[in-house]
Formats: structure tokens, C-alpha cells, sequence
């Protein structure tokens, strides 16, 4: 005879072994995607490089220690890896610029389409997504015709008198930005216009019935509400920056590395797998550092707004 | 489950042994992509009734890596100059022995004892060309055939010259200008190339591929760039020429060979001794627009391109090109830093 807490403790079991082979594939799919490619790249982090690529099995970490110091090919001293940390720099600063200036474009945008009208909302975030229907390569050769010196911007200017000459926008910082900025515009709307969509703007109309000014409103009742949008698209938008080399390179002419480029070089003309796979995966510590960052800075910002 | 499975292998046995019946009159040949000329497969196939099969790759790593882990099925390949002893110290291509065969005859004797495949004992030549730089000559007049245009510009120039971001050729261009050889390691050659290239880089606009478009538009007076890249920006652009520094310039060329493991040997063999017949490398250059190294096959090219400066090497300047090689990895350890200080 079995009891009945027997016969349910029995079903438990069985459930739980469902649960699991059913989630088999998911996991599988998990490991082998992600996990697994990772494991390799941390793997040969710590070998040696072949001759001609590729690596030889022999343990070694002078690919961490390349990654942050440098013997000096001429007098052999070691110091800081200052290319490489400019080179860095460089990634993280285009990020951040990139990050607070769609959030400065991306903002207005979102709360015009949220402002519209049901129907015509639909409209106006259809024409946000149009871009992502063509390559980033095509769009960013698109922009490089736009403001080059003999292009439709430079034209423009020059025949309606604002400059004799062309102006110099092509492989330089501010072609850089203007390629970023549209390109990364569209991450940055969608999530804040999904959380100002949500926005009870009664609040909003509550708060001028208090005698709140314009500015008031929007510190004090529209950004802390949307706050969750701005965070996602601020992340959706660094993320990306980080590891962004066509737009920089394209646009920017090159002449300046940025860690994709960086990482490419090693595993290209430069032959040395295990470094281009120890930068990489500097490149993953500092996204998830970023990501926790904001896991706790979101967490702790809930707690207070209850 | 089990009666599927059977069935399964049944059916890939009974694929695999009509592919091996059908071996016989085939050739797989694996190949740059957008390099092997249509009319010259077709060429071939009429000649000696053989099926060819023609698979691309995108870079000599990719090809390399491939064929490395082997089952491919591939008959041909065509590395580059600075492969082809990595090739051969691993094994992977068969000695054929080319110079045996009736057509090797029409090899130019320049191309006869190169320093990848002394004597031609694995490799025919399929093309070749040039890295040097193109000149917008109506912005600079001087001249040309110097690696000062992109090393110590002339006024005219700076801060309108792009240089390709090859590590490789660059290195070869600025070494040779500060007087050392390829793939030196002598660092005091290495330390003057790094200070120049430092301080030439304030003088550049950008270092970037696909700059026919730029140089056409007047984005850029001169570029460091490739033969026949050079020839179809003078096709959009009159006046820009092609330069080939004196102080000394890298050469490429990329070598068809058979491969070690081949199941078509007999087939591959024909193919080599074919295209080093002129009227057949003619065909190749024709269509990819670079010199093949085959003597007598300007006659079966169009006027235009037969005469071109930028395909056939003035004579005085012909002695300074030499060979990229593959560099010891030592060394190419410090070109890499030195790459990297460069763009930092």
C-alpha cells in the first residue's frame, strides 16, 4: 500500500524530471550558443600563438599580461600598454558621447509619437524602424555621400551662400558622431517610447494644475516615470557603441583604432590569437560590469520609488 | 526510429558511390571569389570533356583553415606568394612539378625562380600585381614614383592622402623607404619607420579601403593602393596615375597547385598545364584586370589593357618590387605593435 504523501511526493518527482528534459533543448541551445564559443575564447586566451595563426597547446598567460602591459620593442623596458588603453579610452568615450546625445535626440522623438494619437502612432514608430530594413554597412556608406565634400549636404550649403568652400565634416570626429547618432537613434526611441506610452499623462496635467513649471513637470513627474526606458535604451545603445568599428572606421577614416578594430588586427595580419581573444574578453568584463552596474542601480532606484 | 535510420544511410551510401562513379571527368577547383573567369572554365571543359566545379573563398586564412581540417574534396587551390611556403611546410599541396609540363615554356623567366617555390616544383602563376600609390596629377605635378608621397608629402598632398589599412603592405612600403629589406627585424630600420609613420600619419585624411570612388570624387589627391585598382581609377578619372616607388614596393601574386589529397590529380595537372598557355591566362586577365606571368598572352588582351602602365612595369622601375613573404613571427610581433602604436 502506498500512502497518499507517498503517491504525491512521487508525482513531484516525476514533474520535476519533466521539467527538466523539457528544458533540455532550451539548455542545450544555451550551452552550445553561448556558453560553449565563450569557454573556447577564455580557453585560448591562455595558449600560445602558432606561427602562422592559430594556436599552439602550450599554456601561457603573456596574452593577459599584453593586454594591459608592454616590453617597449625598442628598449625593452615594460610599462602600461598605453596603446592599448588608448585605444580603449577611445571605445568607451565614443559610447558615452553616442549614449547622451540619441538619449538628447532619441527623448523629444519618443514623447512626440507618444503625444500622437492612437492610429498615428503605429505610423511614426513604422518610420523609426525603416532604417533597419538596409544593411548598417549601406546605410553608413549612405551617410559618408550625404556629408562628403562634394556631397548633397556641401552643395546645399554652397548654394544657398552659407559657405564658399566645403566644409570638412567627412573623417572627422563630428562624421563619427552624425554616423553613430543615426545609427543608434532607433534603440533608444523604441524603449522610451514604450515607457512613455505607459506614462499616465494626468500626472502631467495634475502637476500644471499645481503650479508646476514646463521644466518642473519634466524633472520631477515624466522622467522618473520613463526612467526604466531610459536606462534600456541607454544600455541598448552603449552596448553596441562599444564594440562599433564600421561606422568609426568608414566615417572617421580609420586613422584611429577603436577595440574592434584592435581585436580584428590580432586575429588578422597580426597573428596572435590568444591576444585578440584576452581583449575580446576585456571587452565582455566591462559590458557586464556596466550591466550590473545598472542591475543594482535599478533595483535600489524601484526600492525607492515603491 | 531504427528502419528510418537504415534507410538514411542507405541512401548516403547509394549518393556516395554514384559521386565516386562520376569522379571521373571532374575537377573541383577552390579559388579566390569573383577571380576564375567563366569563359576560361568553360574553355576547359569543352577541351577535355571534364566537369568543373568552382567553390570561392574570401581570404588565404579561410582557404588555409579549411583545407587544414581536411574531407574538402577540392583539386586546386590558389594561395598567395606569402602563403605558399606555410602551404608547403605543412604538407597540404602536391609536388606536381609544373616545370615539367609542355606549357611551362611560356612562364616568364621572372617569375621562374621566385623565392616561395624555388623552380616552380608546386605552383603555376595565375596573377600578379603591385602595391604602390595613385596620384591625382592634377593636384601634385612632381614626381610620382616615390614613397615620399605618402611618407613626407609634398605640400600639395597633405591632408589629402589615404593609405589602405594592410599592415603588411604599408610595412614593406615604409621599411624599403627608410633602407631596410622585407621583414626585417633590425630595429634601428624599425624605429626610424615607426617615427615616420607617426609623424606622416598627422599629414594623412584617412586610411580606408575602396577609395576608387574617393579619388574620382577628389576626396583624396593620392592613395597608396594596388596596380589595378589604379587602372580603373584612371578609367573614372584621367588624370590620376600610378606610382611605383623607386626606394623599392611589395609584390603579390597568388599561384595555382594542386593539392596534396586531390582525387582529380590527372584533371588538375591538364588545368595548370592550360593556363600557362598564353591565349588561357589572357582570359583570366581579362576578366580580374592584373597581369597573369605568362609571356605572349598581351596579344589576347585589349589594346587598352595590354599597354596599360599600370599592368606592365616600366622597365627601370621592374627590379624594385619584391616579394611579400610571410615574416617570423617574432618580427611580426613588433610590426604589430608598431602597427597598433601608429593608429592608437
Amino acid at each position: 500500500m502506498t500512502t497518499a504523501a507517498e503517491i504525491a511526493a512521487r508525482a513531484e518527482r516525476d514533474d520535476i524530471r519533466k521539467r527538466w528534459l523539457l528544458s533540455t533543448p532550451a539548455l542545450v541551445i544555451i550551452f552550445l550558443a553561448g556558453i560553449g564559443p565563450l569557454l573556447v575564447v577564455v580557453l585560448y586566451s591562455f595558449l600560445t600563438p602558432g606561427p602562422y595563426g592559430d594556436v599552439k597547446w602550450e599554456f601561457s598567460t603573456d596574452a593577459w599580461v599584453g593586454v594591459f602591459l608592454q616590453r617597449d620593442i625598442f628598449d625593452d623596458t615594460l610599462g602600461i600598454a598605453d596603446a592599448h588603453l588608448s585605444i580603449f579610452l577611445r571605445s568607451v568615450r565614443l559610447s558615452f558621447a553616442t549614449t547622451i546625445l540619441t538619449l538628447l535626440f532619441g527623448f523629444p522623438t519618443a514623447y512626440f509619437i507618444a503625444t500622437r494619437p492612437e492610429r498615428t502612432q503605429a505610423l511614426w514608430l513604422f518610420v523609426i524602424t525603416i532604417p533597419f530594413w538596409t544593411n548598417l554597412l549601406i546605410r553608413t556608406f549612405a551617410v559618408q555621400e550625404v556629408i562628403r565634400n562634394e556631397g548633397i549636404l556641401n552643395t546645399a550649403l554652397i548654394w544657398l551662400g552659407v559657405t564658399s568652400t566645403p566644409i570638412q565634416i567627412l573623417y572627422t570626429d563630428w562624421a563619427i558622431g552624425i554616423g553613430m547618432v543615426y545609427v543608434y537613434l532607433p534603440l533608444m526611441v523604441l524603449p522610451l517610447y514604450a515607457s512613455m506610452e505607459k506614462l499616465d499623462f494626468r500626472l502631467v496635467e495634475a502637476g500644471y494644475d499645481l503650479y508646476a513649471t514646463r521644466f518642473q513637470v519634466l524633472r520631477r513627474i515624466i522622467i522618473p516615470l520613463v526612467k526604466p526606458g531610459i536606462i534600456a535604451g541607454s544600455i541598448l545603445v552603449f552596448i553596441p557603441s562599444l564594440g562599433a568599428y564600421v561606422t568609426p572606421r568608414v566615417l572617421g577614416g580609420g586613422k584611429q583604432m577603436m577595440l574592434g578594430n584592435l581585436i580584428e588586427l590580432q586575429f588578422g595580419a597580426g597573428r596572435n590569437w590568444p591576444l585578440g581573444a584576452a581583449l575580446a574578453l576585456t571587452l565582455t568584463v566591462i559590458v557586464t560590469v556596466a550591466l550590473l552596474f545598472y542591475v543594482r542601480y535599478a533595483a535600489h532606484s524601484e526600492q525607492r520609488h515603491g | 526510429m531504427k528502419r528510418r535510420l537504415t534507410i538514411a544511410a542507405m541512401t548516403a551510401a547509394l549518393l556516395a558511390t554514384t559521386g565516386l562513379a562520376r569522379a571521373e571527368g571532374e575537377l573541383n577547383i577552390f579559388n579566390w571569389g569573383n577571380y576564375t573567369a567563366p569563359d576560361l572554365i568553360k574553355k576547359f571543359e569543352e577541351t577535355y570533356k571534364v566537369k568543373v566545379t568552382v567553390t570561392d573563398y574570401d581570404s588565404n586564412d579561410t582557404a588555409l583553415g579549411k583545407i587544414r581540417q581536411g574531407g574538402h574534396g577540392y583539386d586546386i587551390v590558389v594561395p598567395s606568394a606569402s602563403y605558399v611556403q606555410i602551404w608547403v611546410e605543412e604538407g597540404l599541396l602536391l609536388e606536381s612539378n609544373p616545370n615539367q609540363m609542355e606549357n611551362f615554356k611560356n612562364v616568364d623567366p621572372r617569375w621562374v625562380d621566385v623565392e616561395f617555390d624555388p623552380g616552380r616544383k608546386y605552383t603555376v602563376p595565375w596573377q600578379w600585381g603591385s602595391t604602390g600609390v595613385s596620384v591625382d596629377t592634377a593636384v601634385y605635378k612632381g614626381d610620382i614614383n616615390t614613397s615620399a608621397i605618402f611618407l613626407d608629402p609634398p605640400p600639395e598632398l597633405a591632408g589629402k592622402i589615404n593609405v589602405v589599412p594592410e599592415m603588411a603592405d604599408v610595412m614593406h612600403l615604409a621599411i624599403r623607404y627608410m633602407g631596410g629589406e622585407p621583414c626585417t627585424g633590425d630595429k634601428e630600420v624599425l624605429k626610424k619607420v615607426r617615427d615616420k609613420l607617426v609623424e606622416a600619419k598627422t599629414k594623412w585624411i584617412s586610411m580606408n579601403y575602396g577609395n576608387i570612388e574617393a579619388m574620382a570624387k577628389g576626396d583624396y589627391a593620392a592613395t597608396v593602393n594596388w596596380n589595378g585598382a589604379s587602372l580603373r581609377m584612371r578609367d573614372a578619372k584621367s588624370s590620376i596615375h600610378y606610382g611605383y616607388p623607386k626606394e623599392g614596393y611589395p609584390l603579390w601574386m597568388d599561384n595555382a597547385a594542386i593539392l596534396k589529397d586531390a582525387k582529380n590529380v590527372e584533371n588538375a595537372k591538364l588545368f595548370l598545364n592550360f593556363v600557362m598557355a598564353p591565349e588561357n591566362a589572357a582570359l583570366i586577365s581579362n576578366f580580374a584586370k592584373y597581369a597573369n606571368g605568362i609571356m605572349g598572352s598581351e596579344k589576347f588582351m585589349p589594346p587598352e589593357m595590354a599597354t596599360a602602365p599600370e599592368i606592365v612595369t616600366p622597365a627601370e622601375f621592374s627590379d624594385k618590387g619584391k616579394f611579400m613573404l610571410r615574416c617570423a613571427p617574432e618580427v611580426q610581433e613588433i610590426y604589430t605593435k608598431i602597427w597598433t602604436e601608429v593608429q592608437k
